[in-house]
């Protein structure tokens, strides 16, 4: 509403005075201590991304021991499940979470609500720097006497905290412990950014609904995690009280090696029941970016608006807040009244419907799109594939009755990687090939991006369904070695070592990644402003890479949403969000 | 997990209500045009540190409720539960936590009508009046161990020290905040920065006084 002044209610004014002392005029103050939120998001991608590789290296170690049985003895049982531990908790929450949240949302939330900054740069970088002591407490457990804890990634009690487990009763556990405690102290900060920031510093014309849906993933997956980390922080403090100091929160009474421990009646469904109830929003707050991110590489590769744009902000919605009432289909296992298990996979089972309906909406958008089958599109197009395979996995497993014979199986494993793993990867990957002209002024190498493209899709198919059938024989997962099983015939020992083999090569794929990284920073093509003709607001910045206060002296204001490609009677294929009505028209 | 359902069903009730005042059913690809031609669209007035507190506020009870759920989970599922003997200390802490809550009203009122002696006199109230609530925390876990309940001797006295002990924390943080408003106070601050400032700190204190009042009925209930 337009006031007697001009001004307009609840929207900031179009001039910002762009403060130059406001500007860090240090080395340390621009790149280290910074309080800009695109560089706090280059610090947690590349702290990810470097953590993410350690547990690269560990899934390795796991292949090759499992693939090729007595030829890796190095490798003892306990340091096998310290892999497994590590290898699950970095991937989840230190590469995925922090990449996509902290690493993406700081990075875009500011340029595309057309913002100067996150709300509250500075407990933004203290965000950063608390992550970065989380992951460094991580590592050190790495150093630390009996080595790293191997209790599962969930960390179940009471094994997680005896002397059976590798770090038990050692260092291992209470710096995992604390580690992602830290780590939740960190994101809750900023996610506090990442919400208000979308709330409250839209620039003039971004209403919600021309958000892009990047934004409405971020934001939307930034709320559930800001609900979902506390269930995980709760289970950290009390898991550490009954290691540190005896009591029995979540330890029953137990006789380990003839003596009795002084813990009595804990109960460890209760870990379970608060675990999971982390766990598995978790799995929505690293899906929920990606189908964001997915709908814009989609758009801007096909040249087409995005699909039912209202009903896919409504499923995001949907989805974050069905995933908050499926939690137990974790614990089908684990034993539970019949009838909750009926509704909680009853519930599961609904939360198809509206990923459903995600999934046709990419598919329409596509359909007699001018599709450009660029590196990051290709990798989009792997994310639909994928994710529809590990979706469909996941409705056999969200059924009690098939999930128990299967849940101890390699089935799950590979269902979980195709979904939680591969899935978002790919998103990874393509939104850095996406943006990577915007942060550094220059584009990836193609042929490169092409190579690492194809040998991770198609080797990751390779490693993962042979894998489902594996698990449908019956091949146990956690196992350290599988050895001579009646019901396990000779071929699926030579499938482990294909998969094994595959996982090398995949691995080494991601090498040529990195390389490509370093190697365009400097030779790669000058990418310009806007390299794939993109109508969403970051690329409409007056300079690439965007300085601090990203947009000069005039904020930009908003005419249209975000998808305005292919308009019919338009001189471009596509109307940047900031193009005034009349000179689109010209 | 009943009490963190119906917190998460509270907080979603919030966001959906909110949600359906956002123009949810707009068509953006109809709607062309710069903010105003289309009503409702933009941000809200409300400044983003306070927006900023109830977001926090929301993540902090989502935090506390997770243990009131663990505590009712754990009271039912095993047999080993003794019920603790409540320190009438507690009684006395909750009067000192509601002067403080009242001391932070009053400056509130005070920062509103620009009198910056009784901003003053409503933080050092405020503020010393949480300090001996937290020193009759203290107090209070003395009595408890003097009662024979260690940490670790039954879950009733391990979830006492722990919920108190976040509760404690929680109001500590606090405490720093409001020093840091008593500070700029005294330093003759701008008058419209104070009262957000002290605005802000008041919001926390009632909060933390409400969550208590839960937890302590909990802790009688248990």
């Amino acid at each position: 509403m337009s006031t007697a002044s001009g001004h307009l209610e609840g929207v900031p004014a179009a001039e910002v005075e762009d403060v130059e002392l406001y500007h860090p005029h240090s080395w340390v103050t621009k790149y280290v201590f910074s309080q800009d939120a695109k560089i706090i998001g280059i610090q947690y991608a590349l702290t990810a991304t470097a953590i993410g590789f350690v547990a690269l290296v560990l899934s390795w170690l796991m292949r090759i021991h499992l693939g090729f049985p007595g030829t890796f003895d190095f490798i003892t049982p306990a340091e096998y499940y310290q892999f497994i531990t590590m290898h699950g908790m970095i991937m989840v929450v230190y590469l995925l979470t922090a990449l996509f949240l902290g690493g993406f949302g700081n990075y875009l939330i500011p340029l595309m609500v057309g913002a100067r900054d996150m709300v509250f740069p500075w407990v933004n970088m203290l965000s950063y720097w608390i992550y970065l002591v989380a992951v460094l407490v991580l590592i050190a457990s790495f150093f630390a006497p009996g080595g790293p804890t191997g209790a599962g990634w969930t960390l179940y009690p009471p094994q997680a905290i005896l002397s059976g487990t590798p770090g038990g009763q050692d260092w291992g556990i209470i710096l995992m412990l604390l580690s992602l405690m830290l780590f939740i102290i960190g994101f809750t900060m900023g996610g506090l950014n990442y919400v208000v920031t979308v709330l409250q510093a839209r620039t003039r014309g971004m209403t919600l609904m021309r958000m892009p849906l990047t934004v409405w993933g971020i934001f939307t997956a930034t709320v559930m995690a800001l609900l979902a980390f506390p269930a995980l922080f709760v289970s950290c403090v009390m898991m550490m009280l009954d290691r540190l100091l005896g009591t029995s929160f979540f330890m029953p009474a137990l006789v380990v090696m003839g003596e009795r421990l002084s813990h009595e009646g804990g109960s460890p469904l209760l870990w379970q029941h608060l675990f999971w109830f982390f766990g598995h929003p978790e799995v929505y707050i690293v899906a929920l970016p990606a189908f964001g991110i997915v709908s814009d590489l989609i758009s801007v590769h096909a040249r087409r608006n995005i699909f039912g744009y209202r009903m896919m902000v409504w499923a995001i919605v949907i989805i974050g807040a069905l995933s908050f009432v499926v939690w137990a289909h974790h614990m089908y296992v684990s034993g539970m009244n019949p009838y909750f298990g009926f509704f909680f996979a009853t519930t599961t089972l609904i939360i198809a419907v509206p990923t459903a309906i995600k999934v046709y909406n990419w598919l329409l958008t596509l359909w007699r799109g001018d599709i450009h089958l660029t590196t990051p599109m290709l990798f989009a197009l792997a994310f639909i594939v994928t994710f529809v395979n590990g979706g469909l996995t996941g409705l056999f497993l969200g059924n009690v009755v098939v999930d128990v014979p299967l849940s101890d199986t390699m089935f799950v494993v590979a269902h979980f990687h195709m979904v939680m793993g591969v899935a978002p990867i790919f998103v990874v990957f393509g939104a850095i090939y996406h943006w990577y002209p915007k942060i550094t002024g220059r584009m990836l190498d193609e042929a490169m991006g092409k190579l690492h493209f194809w040998v991770s899709f198609a080797g990751a198919y390779l490693i993962f369904f042979p894998m489902h059938y594996i698990g449908l024989l019956g091949v146990p997962r956690r196992y350290h070695e599988i050895g001579e099983m009646a019901f396990v015939p000779p071929s699926a020992h030579t499938l482990n070592a294909f998969i094994s083999v595959m996982a090398l090569i995949v691995g080494a794929a991601q090498i040529v990644f990195l390389f490509n990284l370093a190697w365009s920073l400097r030779r790669g093509k000058p990418a310009g402003g806007n390299p794939w003709n993109a109508a969403s607001l970051e690329w409409q910045t007056p300079e690439t890479p965007p300085p601090h206060g990203n947009w000069g002296r005039e904020m930009p204001v908003v005419y249209r949403w975000a998808y305005d490609y292919s308009v019919p009677g338009a001189p471009q294929d596509f109307i940047p969000q900031n193009q005034p009505p009349a000179k689109a028209a010209e | 997990m009943t009490a963190i359902i119906l917190y998460v069903a509270v907080i979603g009730s919030i966001a959906a209500w909110w949600l359906s005042r956002q123009r949810l059913m707009a068509k953006p690809w109809l709607e062309i045009g710069a903010a105003g031609e289309t009503p409702g669209t933009g941000a809200s007035e409300i400044p983003p540190a306070k927006l900023g507190l109830w977001v926090f506020l929301a993540v902090v009870g989502a935090l506390l409720t997770l243990f009131v759920s663990a505590y009712l989970m754990r009271m039912h599922m095993s047999h080993d539960w003794r019920s603790l003997p409540t320190p009438p200390m507690l009684w006395f802490n909750t009067v000192l936590l509601l002067l403080s809550s009242l001391g932070l009203h009053r400056a509130q009122i005070a920062a509103r009508i620009g009198w910056r002696h009784g901003i003053e006199i409503g933080l050092i109230a405020g503020g010393l009046s949480a300090l001996a609530f937290l020193a009759g925390q203290y107090l209070a876990w003395q009595q408890v161990m003097e009662e024979g309940f260690g940490v670790a001797t039954n879950p009733s006295s391990s979830f006492f020290y722990l919920i108190t002990a976040v509760h404690g924390l929680h109001l500590a943080g606090g405490l720093l905040a409001l020093g840091k408003t008593a500070y700029r106070t005294a330093r003759g601050a701008d008058l419209a920065q104070l009262r957000l400032g002290v605005e802000l700190c008041a919001t926390y204190l009632h909060f933390l006084l409400v969550a208590w009042i839960a937890l302590f009925g909990l802790l009688l209930h248990g």
